[in-house]
């Protein structure tokens, strides 16, 4: 049952507030009830043992060099009824198209800015803006191939976007690792119940990047070009490769020649590559034009990218478009280029470099969650209400240093999913990460990885602070 | 196919085989030692593994005393020890990590599943009662890998350079292991041909699996002379140096191109000796002579592989 002392105030996906079970949910409470905890602990415990042998792990940074940890996985599905997963992908398909057309038009007429819809300045000097980037055509104007836009539901139930994710989004793995779980510990409740799947993702993505290819390539050759093993995403890297079947490279396989071409190094000699899905950040990708310290990229990749020889996805310089300092005027992006109403809604927004909202958040402090502007993975954020009267003056002081690089929000009352704890169910706040992908036309799979914070009370999803993982279950 | 992954493929079947082949040369060697002696050579073949391995120098830095304890200590768990079975495991694992989407699921989960148990490894499996069972499970393993890759693999180019890696670890193991013999010392020169001498190369046969081969083929008491030909020359025999250079040579066969001639050529020179090679010559030259001469050669072929397919072209630097 709910823990109705601390999450009375949510929304609750499985229970409605006088504990009945939503309709979506009474196949798997029927299934609740019929299983022993006994059976459940056991289901548990394969599920980890299965996740280790497989090796779905992810490293984290600041512990010993190469610790790997599973990423906490609850065998309670977030289920999302198929009518409420239009409603979204309407809305998500809507926003990941406005925020491709901005993307091509900061870097291309700068019309938003010249019709004063978002100060210029905000864009152009944000160091996320890449100048290198000023009047360079991409194949088919998509910048932003693989999006994943985290949605949470507060209040009554509704749905806002908490941040979008067009740089190296990750996290798809887990989705569909998830799912391959969930079939094999319980698949009576696949054959009892209409899940729409997620496994054709691979293929998806595959489309997607080899649509985006310059168009007078024939059968593009799509790598993967990660970090390498000890990046902390690096399983799902090796996974969406093997996936796809395409080669998994790091910087030093591939190397740019004088005619602005990108090789692959084989055992037969240079081949060409016309499309690289990096998981590498802008910063490192490319010594000549970014950071001229990273041993990760590939020398001349930006050149070659920009003589139009090779295809990148995502683009460089889609930060511009994700970054907190913008995320307040996304839906100004959707009325503008699409002459629509925003489907979703966005969290308002006190923007710390704004004299007024600057007071109210440093005198709201423990209402309101604080974050970075460039801030991404659950770092450096403040959490109001959680937080201690110490944390706060310290974080004040942070703030008052570089206000512009803030930004606050209401704490959102977020939803809650029960999970299995030690004494039966729980309830757990989460959210949910849609994979949005763009290549000739914008694709997505139903659902998307759910992330649960597992601490009680806690509103930190992140796998790097200590967050799980769930199966997403649209239901017809 | 990339080059790191073509090396990555052929390092982790290099380091499964070493494991499995570190593992059989301490099982020869606890075998030998068991045999009652004057109690002035005890510990004596402990020098040997060390010995063919190249390993007495560093052993000595660290370890006071050669001995069963001490050696096993070292050769097995030792993450200092680049070529403990530990650190096998590791290599194995990290090249395996590299290369996740070149190899099957199946191949993966067994190295994984191999290195998660070898990190539980304690002393206390390595009590004497138990190291047999110890040795045999690292043979299991290995022999799960190979099953598993002939099983489930893509007879692509990942597949060659896999096996490649295990062929060219074979044969230099096979060669070391066989001149363990000469490293551990008779109690006496009448012992030559003694039950002393006897077991011994039965040690031998059995730690190579092929005690009961040796039987089969030549339904005969055992002699040095037939033993090392059993190894050396047998193409029938699977872990026979002339064994390994057929399917090395075959390999390179298939994967060579003009530009890799030259790995092509030192194989089938090495496969043509032993293809055309005579027991009596070889046993008149020195049984030892020929395998240190053989290790000196499988090394070159190694240098040869690396230069052909892995390193990276001084051309791509420059660009």
């Amino acid at each position: 049952m709910p823990n109705a002392m601390t999450y009375a105030a949510n929304f609750n996906e499985m229970y409605t507030p006088d504990g009945t079970v939503r309709e979506h949910y009474a196949g798997v409470a029927e299934w609740i009830a019929a299983t022993s905890p006994d059976r459940i602990r056991q289901m548990r415990e394969a599920a980890n043992m299965l996740f280790h042998r497989v090796g779905i792990t992810f490293a984290v940074y600041g512990e010993e060099a190469g610790a790997e940890r599973l990423i906490p996985f609850d065998m309670l599905p977030h289920i999302i009824p198929v009518e409420e997963w239009r409603k979204l992908e309407r809305g998500l398909r809507q926003r990941v198209q406005a925020l491709n057309a901005f993307l091509k038009d900061v870097y291309h007429g700068q019309e938003i800015l010249r019709s004063g819809r978002i100060p210029t300045d905000r864009v152009l000097k944000n160091k996320l803006y890449r100048p290198e980037m000023v009047d360079v055509e991409v194949p088919g104007g998509v910048y932003a191939h693989i999006a994943g836009i985290d949605l949470v539901r507060a209040g009554a139930g509704e749905y806002y976007v908490l941040e979008d994710n067009l740089r190296t989004p990750s996290g798809v793995s887990y989705m569909l690792e998830n799912r391959k779980m969930m079939m094999r510990l319980v698949p009576e409740l696949f054959s009892q119940q209409s899940v729409a799947p997620v496994e054709h993702y691979p293929d998806l993505l595959l489309d997607t990047l080899r649509s985006v290819a310059q168009p007078q390539v024939e059968n593009p050759t799509v790598v993967l070009l990660t970090p390498g093993q000890f990046n902390s995403a690096y399983f799902e890297h090796a996974f969406l490769a093997q996936q796809m079947g395409i080669e998994l490279v790091e910087g030093a396989d591939l190397f740019v020649d004088d005619d602005d071409t990108v090789y692959m190094r084989t055992t037969h000699g240079p081949q060409r590559v016309d499309v690289v899905y990096r998981r590498i950040d802008d910063d490192f990708l490319d010594p000549e034009v970014f950071r001229s310290d990273s041993v990760l990229g590939v020398k001349g990749l930006v050149r070659a990218f920009r003589a139009g020889r090779v295809t990148l996805c995502n683009a460089v310089g889609t930060g511009i478009a994700d970054d907190k300092s913008i995320y307040p005027f996304v839906p100004e992006m959707i009325r503008f280029y699409l002459g629509e109403e925003p489907l979703l809604n966005n969290v308002p927004t006190y923007q710390l470099r704004n004299r007024e909202d600057l007071e109210y958040t440093l005198a709201h402090l423990p209402e309101l969650v604080v974050k970075e502007v460039h801030g991404s993975g659950g770092y450096g954020m403040l959490i109001g209400p959680t937080s201690t009267e110490r944390e706060r003056e310290a974080y004040r002081l942070r703030v008052l240093d570089s206000p512009e690089n803030f930004i606050a929000q209401p704490t959102l009352s977020l939803s809650t999913c029960p999970i299995f704890v030690e004494q039966g169910v729980a309830p757990r706040h989460i959210d949910l990460r849609p994979f949005v992908l763009s290549g000739k036309e914008i694709v997505m799979c139903p659902g998307g990885l759910t992330r649960v914070a597992l601490r009680e009370g806690s509103l930190v999803v992140n796998s790097s602070q200590g967050g799980g993982t769930k199966d997403t279950w649209v239901l017809e | 196919m990339l080059s790191r992954t073509a090396s990555n493929l052929y390092w982790m079947a290099r380091y499964v085989e070493r494991a499995e082949n570190t593992a059989r040369m301490l099982d020869v060697t606890y075998r030998m030692s068991l045999v009652p002696k004057d109690a002035r050579l005890a510990d004596q073949e402990w020098f040997a593994p060390l010995n063919i391995t190249g390993t007495l120098y560093p052993f000595g830095g660290r370890y006071s005393q050669v001995n069963a304890t001490g050696v096993m200590r070292y050769m097995v768990l030792d993450p200092d020890n680049p070529s403990s079975i530990y650190s096998c495991a590791r290599a194995a694992r990290e090249n395996a990590r590299a290369v996740r989407g070149s190899i099957t699921s199946e191949m993966w989960e067994v190295i994984n599943g191999t290195w998660l148990e070898v990190q539980r490894l304690s002393e206390e499996r390595m009590a004497s009662d138990r190291v047999v069972d110890f040795f045999e499970w690292v043979k299991e393993r290995s022999h799960l890998f190979r099953g598993v890759t002939v099983g489930t693999m893509l007879r692509d180019e990942a597949f060659h350079f896999n096996r490649l890696g295990t062929f060219m670890e074979r044969s230099d193991n096979t060669a070391r292991i066989l001149d363990v013999k000469y490293h551990v010392l008779l109690p006496s020169v009448d012992d030559v041909g003694g039950a002393v001498d006897y077991y011994q190369w039965a040690a031998v046969l059995r730690s190579v699996s092929s005690f009961e081969s040796y039987r089969k083929v030549y339904r005969d008491v055992i002699a040095p002379l037939k033993v090392a030909e059993l190894l050396i020359l047998r193409a029938d025999m699977p872990r026979s140096l002339h064994a390994c250079m057929n399917e090395v040579y075959e390999i390179l066969q298939q994967i060579c191109g003009p530009g890799e001639q030259e790995a092509l050529r030192l194989a089938g020179e090495m496969h043509a000796a032993l293809h055309f090679g005579r027991m009596d010559i070889l046993f008149a030259y020195g049984l030892h002579e020929y395998l240190t001469e053989f290790l000196q050669r499988v090394h070159e072929l190694g240098g040869e592989i690396n230069r052909a397919f892995f390193a990276v072209d001084a051309r791509w630097l420059a660009a």
